[in-house]
């Protein structure tokens, strides 16, 4: 068969796209691009001051290099606040996010306004970030770890109280009938047919944000709210750089730490 | 016939240990709670101080009602700013997320790039945003460059682990088809990696843009940009119906970002 | 001519499994040669050392005066070219159309853009629609490969392989698993379409009653060398102990006449059932 039978039996051409969906993949791919360098355009970015980045990060990196290991002793206290304020608001978290997750799961919910609420305060809680709130309570506390505390608290509510309320819905309707058919009151129904169906997910995702809120205390420290951060921003604003490094390994170590803790609780949960 | 009483199931069956939790949760709350108790591990705690906090709280409450929109300036070129450092930043993390992922895949590259690749992740994503950002301060100077740097790395290190993870989960049964037809590596990357991690990747780097927005309001706390340091600087000026507004407008931004994302990743599939 | 030589080939897995232990092979004329063996006897990496997708320790492997393993790794990929391969778990790229998984045969002809744009020269096209409607594909060229059923999918996956106008088929395991039917229909076509073509076949399989029936060689492994070497006619219970060790073969062996068809599906469908 020569290749021009060979052509009229099966076809040489053969597209993945039509011209019109080529056509729309590069119009995304300009827009997307577009977008970006606006972005970045109208940001007004002093392009030159990359000339000499790399000397100033050359300079920083020589005066981290070597850390000044004795400054670990003074780390410690510093430290362990920053796990205080962590594990504190953590548990605060709890006690606040439980009683909102069952306002804002619309199975536990008593009636839509309960409900609007309930997800009105997790939505505010989640909407404004650790260290905002960080300002706000430092304002309110003055200075120091209770305010870093209340601040992990009011970011974690929202995560910690979503999840829940997320599981809540989720939860197997048959149980909770059957204990209603006892004619038990409405506590009852909560804490014999549906606390036990979500305790896992409440445990695992406290385990979880405990996590998180450790990473997060070691920042709390810059807006004042105790921890390891206050330390930090002394030493960046006084160039004591090789302070600095010793601070960041040890944040290093916690943060490492606490990944492992959480994961290995959240293996033995599930 | 004795009526039985039932209990629900306890999450932890052994009495005992029941009481040792107890215990511990107990004795830690005494012992952090109180100040000096140990030193060292004690919180100093001003409880004095902590006690004003409600009637503080009340106070400022009622200075930063009503929220005052009038500056609006200030406060759209704030918000215009945030959002551009998001948009910037996705862009571009999402580009360095690709060679970083494909560097910390270890079913694609041999184990030194393997090991590079993974302890650019561990290091950048164990840092909280806030410290990246004040070292970009130092290096570049107050402004919206440190942050939207600060969001790259971010951005890079989160997108970049999660499509390392999944080319990892992929079947190695298609690369080693693709490779037994004489492909070479670029032409895996084209032909077996991307089709199969495209959605994925086009799912969490929206998810990303989200992130970078609510991230985007936090990073100018220590003066890399955007609607943070508009922020941070009427808390310090006492200017609390101003703060007030600046947060009412941040909690309006996230949301809408958020919706924005839900939908478009509803329309990815 | 082609000529595929293996010769005294070594393959000792890290962690000390030795899984080839000096296996002499040679292919000189267009054949289907059926490797079998039980599993562990190292038929898969066999196969998979000839193209190098696993590295032999020792041995060496000639195609077509070709030493395959002193390739570098640019001239591996032409060798690979030049050896079409199909897979148990067909391995087609799930999220890929019918027709770009076929085309994906050509990969080692085209440049990186035209692979990326999927740009193949019209010759490629048309062999491509060819294959599918001689795999009985037709129509289908638009379907996504994780759209497709089992058998369809290692259709494409015989189509990927004969796209790369191969010297030598190396198929592991291309029944294990489809069902019985499935499986002799896949059998069937693939050992045609080599025929037809004039491509020899190394194809492993674990079920020794396919084998015989579509083999015009079989070889047998055991302990990772080659424990036998002839026709069908010359499997004896003798040899499958040699090869598997002591078993009542007797109603395992069959002579692959017409009427045999019936009795082996059923004992194809014992077996399926014995694994399961």
């Amino acid at each position: 068969m020569t290749r021009e039978q060979h052509a009229r039996r099966y076809p040489e051409v053969w597209r993945r796209f039509t011209p019109k969906e080529t056509l729309i993949r590069y119009l995304w791919f300009a827009a997307v691009a577009f977008i970006a360098a606006w972005s970045l355009q109208r940001l007004e970015i002093p392009w030159f001051y990359f000339l000499d980045a790399h000397t100033q990060a050359g300079d920083l990196l020589s005066r981290m290099v070597p850390p000044y290991w004795g400054f670990f002793a003074e780390v410690a206290g510093p430290l362990i606040e920053t796990v205080h304020i962590a594990t504190l608001g953590t548990v605060i978290t709890v006690l606040v996010a439980l009683p909102i997750a069952f306002l804002a799961a619309r199975n536990t919910t008593p009636n839509a306004l309960t409900w609007f609420i309930g997800r009105f305060l997790l939505v505010a809680s989640r909407s404004v970030n650790t260290v905002v709130w960080g300002l706000i309570f430092v304002a309110i506390f003055g200075p120091g770890a209770m305010a870093g505390i209340w601040s992990i608290a009011a970011r974690s509510v929202g995560f910690v109280g979503k999840l829940i309320a997320e599981a809540i819905e989720e939860i197997d309707r048959g149980t909770v009938e059957a204990v209603e058919a006892t004619g038990a009151s409405r506590l009852q129904v909560l804490l014999i047919g549906v606390i036990p169906q979500v305790l896992p997910v409440i445990y695992g995702t406290i385990v979880y944000r405990w996590d998180i809120n450790i990473r997060e205390s070691t920042v709390l420290g810059f807006v004042g709210a105790g921890g390891i951060g206050i330390m930090l921003y002394a030493s960046i604003n006084q160039f004591a750089w090789h302070e600095v490094s010793v601070m960041l390994i040890a944040i290093f170590g916690i943060v490492v730490v606490s990944e492992f803790v959480s994961a290995t609780v959240r293996g033995r949960i599930t | 016939m004795t009526a039985q009483q039932w209990r629900p199931p306890r999450f932890i069956e052994s009495p005992f240990a029941r009481f040792a939790l107890t215990s511990v949760v107990v004795g830690y709350l005494v012992v952090s709670l109180t100040p000096g108790l140990v030193p060292l591990v004690s919180l100093e705690i001003d409880w004095g101080r902590t006690g004003e906090g409600l009637s503080r709280a009340a106070d400022m409450f009622a200075r930063m009602v009503p929220p005052d929109f009038s500056r609006l300036e200030l406060l759209y070129k704030g918000l215009r700013e945030s959002v551009q450092m998001a948009l910037a930043a996705s862009f571009f993390g999402m580009l360095l997320a690709i060679p970083l992922g494909l560097m910390s895949a270890r079913n694609l590259v041999p184990l030194p790039v393997y090991l590079l690749g993974r302890s650019l992740l561990g290091v950048t994503r164990t840092f909280h945003e806030v410290i990246i950002a004040i070292f970009f301060v130092k290096i570049f100077g107050f402004g919206p460059l440190a942050g939207v740097l600060t969001l790259i790395v971010a951005s890079m290190s989160f997108i970049g682990k999660m499509l390392a993870e999944d080319i990892e989960n992929m079947p190695p049964g298609q690369l080693e088809a693709i490779k037994a037809t004489g492909a070479s590596f670029p032409k895996l990357l084209v032909y077996a990696v991307q089709p199969q991690m495209l959605p994925r990747y086009l799912g969490v780097s929206i998810y990303r843009l989200d992130a970078n927005i609510r991230h985007s309001t936090v990073v100018g706390i220590v003066g890399a940009g955007g609607i943070g340091q508009v922020l941070a600087a009427s808390f310090s000026r006492y200017d609390y119906d101003f703060s007030l507004a600046i947060l009412l407008t941040i909690v309006t931004l996230v949301f809408v970002g958020e919706f924005f994302s839900n939908w478009v990743r509803g329309r990815l599939r | 001519m082609l000529m595929l030589s293996v010769s005294k080939l070594v393959k000792t897995y890290p962690g000390g499994v030795r899984a080839l232990n000096g296996l002499d092979l040679t292919v000189d004329t267009p054949q289907v040669v059926t490797v079998i063996g039980s599993s562990g006897a190292g038929k898969s990496t066999l196969i998979r050392c000839i193209n190098r997708l696993v590295e032999p320790t020792s041995g060496r492997i000639v195609l077509n005066d070709l030493d395959v393993t002193a390739l570098s790794r640019r001239g591996l990929r032409r060798a690979r070219r030049r050896m079409g391969m199909i897979f148990q778990e067909y391995n087609l790229v799930e999220r890929l159309t019918v027709m770009e998984n076929t085309l994906s045969g050509r990969l080692g002809y085209v440049n990186f853009w035209q692979a990326y744009r999927r740009k193949y020269s019209p010759p490629d096209i048309a062999r491509a629609f060819e294959l599918l409607h001689r795999v009985g594909l037709d129509g289908y060229e638009y379907t996504r490969a994780d759209a497709l059923s089992g058998g369809q999918r290692q259709r494409v996956g015989i189509a990927r392989a004969l796209m790369q106008q191969p010297d030598l088929l190396l198929v592991d395991e291309p029944t294990a698993s489809l069902d019985p039917k499935t499986a002799r229909q896949i059998m069937r076509l693939l050992c045609k379409l080599a025929h037809e073509n004039g491509t020899p076949a190394l194809i492993n399989i674990h079920d020794v009653g396919l084998a015989q029936e579509f083999a015009d060689r079989i070889v047998g492994l055991a302990d990772g060398v080659n424990a036998f070497d002839g026709t069908a006619d010359e499997l004896t219970p003798e040899v499958l102990n040699a090869i598997y060790g002591e078993e009542d073969w007797s109603k395992t062996i069959n002579r692959p006449t017409a009427d045999s068809n019936k009795k082996m599906q059923r004992d194809g469908l014992e077996r399926e059932s014995a694994a399961g």
